[in-house]
């Protein structure tokens, strides 16, 4: 027996061999392996709408203009721009290229655009060019794409008008939805455009060259791309795709990736392991929406507001989520975001409901009142399947039910089912979250107005609305951040939402990769800049 | 025999229809939809996907032109992979599913009668308690516990090694797919342990045996030609639905072994509601289902003279 | 038995004869005849397996029962002061001032940005505690360094071995007059290693100092008198030690009391472990059974009927009967879920059934007794069905696990029982996630749900030697 197991043990090496003995982060070839969450569903960037997708198209695809490694926009395909309130003219520069060496033109651009807003392509994320003039009109199938306000004036110079003044309007264009698609190859490809490597043309700085469903994805770097000197990457592969957070950090441990998440219990593995662990903040905002709909106790403000007492957002970050980096919510506004010259919330400070039992329980004998009830019925919390989502719901259940002697049930339910139940209003509250599309606080400010189908409990306030309006309207900042404070506030006083926490993660990088940036908005890790060096500390 | 299996045959078919039909009505009477997605559309953009993906047609129309589409060959393309036709899913994913099955199968066959061949030899004796209380571990503790403690073995290992003797993760040689169908055998492996015991110690008393025993056969001649023979039929029996389970049940194995099988789709398509994947991995699964049962069937006519096949 | 048929047959038989003196004290059965099933039970009382596994059906029927009378604690009473505890005698802790909000320390004359950018930022000096440490907060202050536009704090487990093993990033101070800290992320009580690095305001440098902190068990005022501590009226000054809730087996994720939560989860692991089999077996039984005897056309339309239940995608069909059962939130289905898991797992068993009684019918005694003029019930009772039991127990222990992992899945899904109520296997599937770093909150209910399924196997086994007239002579 035991000269058997000898035997296996000796074989297994040659197994082994097949593939040659590569580290994650190889300084000689300058090539890294990662490992991906899921299959990138969609590849065709008119149509991307998930993280997988966004960070692989962020790769092998670039926009107008782009994110550098301090958040800023810097020029992309566009070498400069102007951006009045009424249109917009970008420069395309001269050397931008497909992968087939050809030149990457403003009708590219509005191919892709007018393909995005076409009713038939179905895009989810068609909204995003509702600026652009007749876009909204188009998508809605009353104008045909030609119309749409945007023309090449000549090969490299893109004309843009606008519907309504869209300040952040550079800062849109870095996002996938409006990358550019070559026509003559998208006619070819058809409903094939971004099935495999081979039916994608990439302008970005890597290309897909081999591409196995479910298992591998493997980038090059593009020797068409323009700035192709400061890339210094020669590949990207990656080689496992897998949400699995412990067998992710197996792969780490063992050296056969270079980056990974870590959740509330593989941290401490990784710290036994005497990894260096980094921190990183998502800029996704978690909270509470409460159903604003006739007939629904939660339409009570005096019973948000109990709860707006009684809940302390610092010790659900720091005894249920448990791992650093979350900050306590305090606003539907992320820290993170600009303001008028530093970050909106330095500017506009959040006002916070104070910890007090005695206040809480007086709002709640008032709605008691109100409601004109024995007893507040148990309110119901619909939430994921997923194992975070049931443990911060039993915890707001255990919170509820210790100081406001209120039950909360819990409703479980899975994806689809849940969103069902959302779109239906069939909930008291809900565990919702937001993560931005672009830099801009329009990407939150909106998601309260009375139009807006994000808003699952249908809140409806005149005012509110009246100046997420004031701000669409304006490209003036100072009257656009006002607007925002002015927002901030209303979802404080009228108790809207009950801000949970602002997402952080922590994960650990190889110590020999340098230049990897982690963003808010747009392809996160960004690996483009990065680099290998020959030895770490 | 070809008559026979000509008519399993056909009732196969008929089964997978029935199998087709209710779990199209059942995914069509699930609240949610495949267009739904965590940021909530404009109504104008949640028609334009309806009008693409045939949704705004009535549900009688959509079964009468899945069945259509199915009959051709045709199932369609996902709503979450949206460039993928389901057919090219089955294809890419299933050989990948199969092989796991097949070498998990393999492992727990050969485990699952030599281990239960050896409780019933040594029954009541220190060999059998201790396969006993591996078997009892091995259906108490849940595939995800071993996946994990599988994948942390090979970790350490390797650290301890200092190089990668087997892959932690990961498909496309046979050291991938040792640790992970070895871990997805286990379950299987503890069942036909405990039903090779069983079935074992009721042969060992049959007639034949003693007869045997008395003709002076060998004892490994009365092992192998009586008692094995005989004793396996229970375990072939369950050998037809435990492939399609174990090719379709490899979700947990799959997803931490990051191997590209057709288990991961087939959970997350329902997760998804991604009509397309339902459907066509369902009736796919279930076809093969059939088919082993069908094979099964003809297997245990060739080991059991005693059952005729009709 | 004997006597009867001797009774019955002696008056057709010898119709024309005298019959012969009988002498009754010959034929007299000196001990009560036993039925088929009475000999049976005498011998399963003799089995050693089968009394253990009595002793430990009746441990878990006392645990599940009696447990929660003996053991008076609210399993879903959450103490977010003591989470994921592993077993101990119970603890003590100092009563501390209510939490208040503190205010980090700002230098006013140190500048935020440095002026010039060294390449080398020396380690910050004077890093100590400032207050007691407790597991309430632990605040740390260190001297400003020239230079520095913020500083990170770390803390980990053991002492740093080097820049990249300082531990959890806790946070990034945004100045380099900000020279303060006050950490409150999950603290326990432990040694803690801090660490502070000096930052450019973008980079850390690569000059640290680390500080050893063993925080003390602390408690406010509200909380002791929110769980029965203290009284309301009590007047213990703070900083007086007092003695937390004991829990034997722990606590789990948001510190709520394992045994309490184990006692309570058994009541819905062990009813689903067991009628769900019980049941499934039972249709499995009947319906193969039937199969199998009867055979033919209907044995092949029933056989396929079984196939189409089994290729049914399980996860969808669950979503749809809780659906069709009308289960609303916070509802625990136990009841429609254990017809639904009823309803979708008998095939298995009955495929297994039905093998067997195909192999046992075509034995010779079954043809013998049926020339005997006996009735098919009686076959199928006294012949078929004991010799598929050994089939029969393996397929009911197997198919325990499975019911109590498969309840867990379910509640997971929000179909079965509600939050908070627990089951043994929802702890499990939450107990893996933490399997490394605190082990007891797996071990103990994978314990729990073992030695469940350990007593069904020696019953099992236990059975299986009972019935098997063949065993009889061991």
């Amino acid at each position: 027996m035991r000269s058997c197991l000898a035997a296996i043990l000796l074989c297994l090496p040659c197994l082994g061999m097949a593939q040659t003995e590569v580290t994650s982060a190889d300084f000689a070839s300058q090539t890294i392996t990662i490992a991906l969450n899921q299959e990138p569903p969609q590849l065709n960037g008119m149509k991307a709408t998930d993280q997988v997708s966004i960070f692989t198209l962020g790769h092998v695809m670039e926009g107008l203009t782009r994110y550098d490694r301090r958040g800023n926009i810097v020029p992309g395909v566009a070498e400069r721009w102007e951006v009045t309130d009424t249109e917009a003219t970008f420069w395309l520069r001269k050397n931008a290229r497909w992968s087939d060496g050809s030149a990457v033109t403003a009708d590219d651009f509005i191919t892709a655009w007018q393909n995005v807003l076409k009713p038939a392509t179905a895009s989810e994320y068609a909204f995003i060019l509702y600026p652009l003039l007749h876009g909204e009109a188009i998508n809605k199938g009353e104008l045909d794409p030609a119309e749409l306000g945007v023309k090449a004036l000549d090969e490299h110079t893109l004309h843009i008008r606008f519907e309504r003044p869209t300040g952040y309007f550079e800062k849109l264009v870095a996002f996938v939805t409006y990358f550019p698609v070559k026509g003559e190859f998208l006619a070819a490809k058809g409903s094939r455009y971004g099935a495999d490597a081979t039916d994608l043309l990439y302008n970005g700085p890597f290309m897909i060259t081999d591409w196995v469903h479910s298992a591998s994805l493997h980038m090059v770097k593009n020797t068409h791309y323009w700035d192709r000197e400061n890339i210094t990457l020669n590949a990207i592969n990656a080689d496992y795709i897998t949400a699995d957070t412990r067998a992710r950090l197996n792969l780490f441990i063992d050296g056969k990736i270079v980056h990974t998440s870590l959740d509330g219990e593989t941290y401490k593995d990784a710290l036994a392991q005497k990894l260096r662990i980094r921190r990183f903040t998502t800029g996704s905002v978690f909270y509470l929406e409460y159903n604003f709909r006739a007939g629904r106790v939660t339409n009570n403000i005096n019973l948000r507001r109990a709860i707006q007492h009684v809940f302390d957002p610092d010790e659900m970050v720091n005894k249920v989520l448990a791992t650093p980096g979350n900050l306590p919510g305090k606003s539907l506004f992320p820290v993170w975001l600009n303001g008028k010259t530093d970050k909106f919330r330095q500017e506009y400070r959040p006002q916070e409901a104070s910890l007090d039992l005695v206040l809480a329980r007086e709002y709640l004998e008032k709605a008691r009142i109100e409601l004109g009830v024995e007893q507040i019925p148990p309110l119901v919390l619909l939430v994921g399947d997923s194992p975070t989502a049931a443990k911060q719901a039993e915890y707001m259940q255990g919170v509820l039910k210790a100081k406001l002697g209120l039950d909360l049930k819990i409703d479980v339910q899975t994806f689809k089912q849940r969103l069902a139940k959302m779109t239906a209003g069939d909930f008291d509250i809900v565990a919702a979250g937001w993560g931005p599309d672009f830099d801009d606080v329009m990407t939150f400010g909106d998601l309260f107005t009375s139009w807006n189908m994000n808003n699952r409990g249908r809140y409806s306030n005149p005012e509110y609305d009246k100046w997420v309006r004031i701000a669409m309207n304006s490209a003036d900042v100072t009257v656009r951040m006002d607007a925002m404070g002015k927002l901030q506030q209303i979802l404080f006083d009228d108790a809207v939402i009950l801000p949970q926490y602002e997402q952080g993660v922590i994960y650990l990088m190889h110590p020999n990769l340098r230049g990897v940036v982690r963003r808010v908005v747009g392809a996160d890790p960004d690996f483009t800049h990065a680099q290998v060096l020959e030895k770490g500390d | 025999m070809l008559a026979y299996t000509m008519k399993r045959l056909m009732a196969g078919v008929i089964t997978v229809w029935f199998i087709a039909t209710a779990t199209f009505v059942a995914m069509h009477m699930v609240p949610g939809d495949p267009l739904m997605n965590d940021k909530a559309v404009t109504a104008e953009i949640r028609k334009n996907l309806e009008i693409k993906y045939g949704l705004d047609k009535p549900v009688g129309e959509q079964y009468l032109i899945f069945m259509g589409n199915m009959l051709q060959g045709d199932f369609g393309i996902s709503f979450t992979q949206q460039n993928r036709r389901v057919n090219d899913i089955i294809r890419d994913h299933f050989p990948v599913s199969a092989t796991l099955g097949v070498l998990a199968l393999f492992f727990a066959t050969i485990g699952g009668v030599v281990w239960g061949a050896l409780t019933a030899v040594y029954r009541n004796r220190l060999p059998d308690i201790i396969i006993m209380f591996m078997v009892i571990l091995g259906i108490s503790v849940p595939s995800f516990v071993f996946a994990a403690l599988g994948q942390l073995l090979l970790v350490n290992i390797n650290s301890a090694l200092g190089f990668s003797l087997v892959p932690v993760a990961g498909w496309g040689t046979i050291s991938h797919m040792l640790m992970p169908s070895l871990v997805l055998g286990l379950s299987t492996m503890a069942l036909l342990t405990r039903l090779m015991r069983s079935s074992m110690l009721e042969v060992i008393n049959e007639d034949y045996i003693k007869t045997a025993k008395a003709k002076g056969l060998s004892p490994l001649r009365i092992f192998f030609k009586h008692q094995l023979r005989n004793a396996i039929l229970p375990v072939i029996t369950i050998l037809g639905p435990q492939i399609a389970a174990i090719t379709t049940g490899g979700f947990v194995v799959e997803l931490v072994f990051a191997i590209p099988g057709l288990g991961r789709y087939f959970v997350q398509a329902v997760q998804q509601l991604d009509y397309t994947v339902i459907m066509g991995t369902t009736v796919f699964f279930g076809a093969f289902l059939v088919l082993m049962v069908i094979l099964v069937d003809i297997l245990y006519g060739f080991i059991d003279p005693r059952v005729r096949l009709q | 038995m004997a006597t009867t048929l001797t009774a019955e047959l002696t008056p057709e038989l010898t119709p024309d004869f005298t019959a012969a003196s009988h002498n009754l004290s010959v034929e007299q059965i000196s001990r009560p005849s036993l039925s088929y099933w009475e000999d049976a039970w005498i011998r399963l009382k003799k089995n050693t397996r089968a009394i253990i596994s009595l002793y430990i059906v009746i441990f878990l029927a006392l645990f599940t029962l009696a447990g929660p009378l003996v053991w008076q604690v609210d399993p879903s009473l959450q103490d977010l002061n003591q989470i994921s505890q592993a077993p101990s005698w119970p603890k003590t802790a100092l009563l501390a001032a209510p939490y208040e909000r503190w205010q980090p320390i700002i230098l006013d004359d140190f500048p935020s940005e440095p002026d010039t950018f060294p390449d080398v930022i020396p380690a910050p000096d004077g890093l100590q505690t400032i207050g007691l440490a407790t597991t309430q907060q632990i605040r740390l202050r260190w001297n400003p360094v020239v230079g520095a536009g913020g500083y990170s704090i770390y803390r980990n487990n053991h002492l740093p071995e080097g820049l990249n093993d300082l531990g959890l990033p806790l946070a990034t101070t945004m100045g380099g007059n900000e020279i303060s800290y006050e950490d409150r992320l999950n603290l326990e009580a432990r040694k803690y290693y801090y660490s502070v690095v000096p930052t450019d305001g973008i980079d850390e440098g690569d000059k640290y100092v680390t500080l050893e902190v063993i925080p003390t068990i602390a408690i406010t005022r509200a909380e002791a008198t929110a769980r029965g501590l203290i009284s309301a009226a009590s007047d213990l000054p703070e900083g007086a030690s007092l003695t937390l809730h004991f829990h034997p087996f722990g606590t789990d994720y948001l510190g709520r009391d394992m045994l309490a939560r184990l006692m309570e989860g058994a009541r819905v692991s062990l009813f689903i472990g067991i009628c769900a089999p019980f049941l499934f077996v039972l249709i499995g039984i009947l319906y193969g059974g039937f199969a199998g005897y009867f055979g033919g056309q209907l044995d092949s339309t029933l056989m396929r009927f079984a196939d189409f239940v089994v290729a049914l995608p399980f996860l969808l069909f669950m979503i749809l009967f809780k659906i069709a059962f009308g289960i609303g939130p916070g509802e625990s289905g136990i009841i429609p879920m254990l017809i639904a898991l009823v309803l979708l797992s008998w095939p298995g068993t009955a495929r297994l059934v039905r093998g067997q009684v195909l192999q046992i019918r075509n034995n010779g005694y079954i043809d013998a007794a049926r020339l005997l003029g006996a009735k098919n019930s009686y076959l199928v009772l006294r012949h078929i069905l004991p010799n598929t039991m050994g089939v029969i127990l393996v397929s009911l222990t197997f198919a325990v696990p499975g019911a109590i992992f498969t309840e867990a899945f379910l509640s997971f899904i929000g179909m079965g029982v509600a939050p908070p109520t627990p089951s043994w296997g929802s702890m499990c599937n939450e107990g893996v996630k933490t399997m490394l770093s605190h082990p007891h909150e797996l071990i103990f209910p994978a314990t729990f749900i073992s030695v469940t399924v350990l007593a069904f196997n020696l019953l099992g086994d236990g059975l299986t030697e009972a019935l098997d007239s063949r065993m009889r002579s061991r």
